[in-house]
């Protein structure tokens, strides 16, 4: 039988578009995804070029500019030492973008491997870490934080570990149940039949098919991460001060609501708008990769 | 029934005593001696050393977990270092002004999630859905301390309606109880509203596109019924049994909420716990939290099995 061998055109032609492609394409279509994505972007660059755009130094007190209106001076007022509100927001940015991308890396870096050794080892392993993960997720997320917090002291390093710790759980479960679910599959049946050793089944061929769902749970988890912060600042357990956080400017506004409401609204409007992005994009990203619209 | 209710209890028991190591090993992150930590700053030696004895820290480390988990069978959840109450008093003194919160939250989610979600499905890709969404995304955006203090600025500053802070009894004056809730209340159910929508509105898709639910059309009754009486009914039980777990999302605003109006509720007792470095204050409200999530998540199991009879079979 005669072998047809492709030609140098036909192996020149362009490959079908792989699901990872179609997904990209689908997001770029999602206008609500692409609006939080630009918000993000733009926070993003705020954090790296705060020390350029910020106008003033955002620790720098002025005894004669307490508690100042919004102005030409200062665009969204002063705070009860004189701060400019605007400059401390920017630089604030810094914490949260921080909190919610370092904390979100530690879910993820303890939450996969753990959820990935229950679902792919199943027995004893997967009874074990199942009935961890309940007793984690039985502590309410942001009392676990608190609680956490509260022992490691205050800290935004040690908020941003209290806050990962207590994630953890979700990306443990998310994992868990797309492991069960993949590693019963042909591909991996064949990888197994072919020799390959469980641990390699496991990265190079479990792995990489239960990433879309993680993705959209680490970019929502990061919002949840973006206000965990927010609150922990607020109560006075993560950025310390004089450091600008959203989070302790809103704790420290709401004693002069009645006499500086800007100093409550900017920091505020800081973090419903970064929170929003980022559920934006998940919802986009969740959209994007469901198989039924790949 | 009997089958499922020992089965659950089964999961339950294990992941209570993992809860419980989890709360004791809290202590354990505490840097440098235990004793002289919660013995304040005076730093007394009788007292460090009362500390010692009564918390058997010169035991190994299981042996001093079997003593504190004796200790919370029998009730007993510690003392406040600076109250010297016992740590269960303070937490049941504290709880009914925290479930009250809750309730009216509760209450207020569902008066707002139901419809927007009920609307959101029947008008799914119009207007109506991309309102109900943008309701939605409002309420799990919008952090809750900043809303309370915004409502602060708008009724108490501004309008003078309503108390910006304080709490009275509604045994005292239930008029001057609801002024002072009703903020509270409405800031922490906003959250909640957000996610009864978004399951409301999944929930009424799937029960729309169901054949009962196009037999109803069929035979010619009129939408509301078939919204109202055929499609909602079937979906709202799913809707409040993973209402009822979002008890974790109440509880975490709560403690934010109580903070800024100043509601001496369970909340308000972690946060001053831990700024008194009142650790076994701390361990207690984790651990009744836990137990009280894990109690509501297995009863919220069993109603669902209950009115579910495709699970029974």
């Amino acid at each position: 039988m005669a072998v047809v061998l492709p030609t140098a055109g036909a192996l020149r032609r362009p490959v079908a578009a792989g699901p990872w492609h179609r997904a990209l394409r689908q997001l770029l279509r999602r206008r609500a995804a692409m609006f939080g994505l630009a918000i993000v972007l733009l926070f993003v660059a705020m954090a790296v070029f705060a020390p350029w755009v910020a106008p003033q130094d955002p620790v720098a007190t002025s005894w004669g500019a307490i508690r100042k209106a919004p102005s030409a001076a200062h665009w969204f007022g002063t705070d009860e030492i004189g701060r400019d509100v605007l400059s401390r927001v920017i630089w604030g940015t810094r914490a949260s973008l921080l909190a919610g991308v370092v904390s979100v890396s530690i879910s993820l870096l303890l939450g996969v491997p753990i959820g990935l050794a229950a679902g792919f080892v199943g027995g004893m392993v997967d009874a074990l870490i199942s009935r961890l993960t309940d007793a984690f997720l039985s502590c309410p997320f942001l009392i676990l934080a608190i609680a956490l917090a509260a022992f490691l002291g205050p800290s935004l390093s040690n908020a941003m570990i209290a806050i990962g710790v207590s994630a953890t759980p979700i990306f443990v479960r998310l994992t868990r149940a797309q492991v069960i679910n993949v590693k019963v599959e042909d591909f991996v049946e064949a990888a197994r039949a072919l020799g390959n050793p469980p641990w390699r089944i496991a990265l190079r061929h479990v792995l990489p098919n239960v990433t879309a769902p993680l993705i959209v749970q680490a970019t929502l988890a990061i919002a949840a991460a973006v206000i965990a912060e927010a609150s922990l600042s607020f109560l006075g357990l993560g950025q310390q001060p004089p450091d600008p956080s959203w989070g302790s400017m809103l704790n420290t506004a709401k004693n002069y609501v009645d006499q500086a409401p800007w100093m409550a609204v900017w920091p505020g409007l800081a973090i419903f708008l970064l929170v929003l992005s980022f559920n934006l994009v998940g919802d986009g990203l969740r959209d994007a990769l469901d198989p039924r619209q790949i | 029934m009997t089958e499922y209710l020992l089965k659950r209890l089964a999961q339950v028991v294990p992941t209570l005593v993992f809860v419980s190591m989890l709360i004791f090993g809290l202590q354990q992150l505490l840097p440098g001696d235990p004793a002289k930590i919660l013995a304040g700053e005076e730093q007394d030696p009788s007292v460090i050393a009362h500390l010692r004895e009564k918390l058997h820290l010169d035991e190994p480390l299981p042996i001093r977990y079997a003593y504190w988990v004796g200790g919370v069978f029998r009730g007993d959840l510690g003392e406040s270092v600076r109250t010297q109450q016992p740590v269960l008093e303070l937490v049941l003194q504290k709880l009914p002004v925290t479930i009250q919160l809750g309730l009216m939250a509760f209450t207020i989610a569902l008066l707002i999630g139901i419809p927007t979600g009920i609307a959101a499905a029947v008008g799914r890709g119009t207007w109506w859905d991309s309102a109900a969404n943008a309701v939605a995304l409002w309420g799990i955006s919008t952090p809750n301390f900043w809303l309370g203090i915004l409502l602060i600025l708008l009724f108490s500053v501004q309008l003078g309606w309503l108390p910006a802070s304080g709490y009275v009894s509604p045994f005292e004056d239930w008029r001057a109880n609801l002024a002072s809730m009703i903020m509270p209340a409405f800031v922490l159910g906003n959250a909640l509203a957000g996610v009864l929508m978004r399951h409301t509105r999944s929930a009424m898709l799937q029960v729309l596109s169901s054949d009962y639910v196009r037999t109803a059309r069929a035979k010619g009754l009129n939408e509301s019924t078939v919204i109202l009486k055929h499609a909602l009914r079937n979906a709202l039980t799913p809707v409040i049994t993973l209402g009822a777990l979002e008890l974790g999302t109440l509880l975490s605003g709560a403690v934010l909420t109580e903070q800024v109006f100043s509601i001496p509720g369970f909340g308000k007792l972690i946060v001053d716990a831990v700024f008194n470095r009142d650790y076994a204050v701390v361990q207690g409200v984790v651990l009744v939290t836990a137990t009280a999530y894990i109690t509501l998540s297995l009863l919220a199991d069993l109603a669902y099995f209950v009115v579910n009879p495709r699970l029974q079979s």
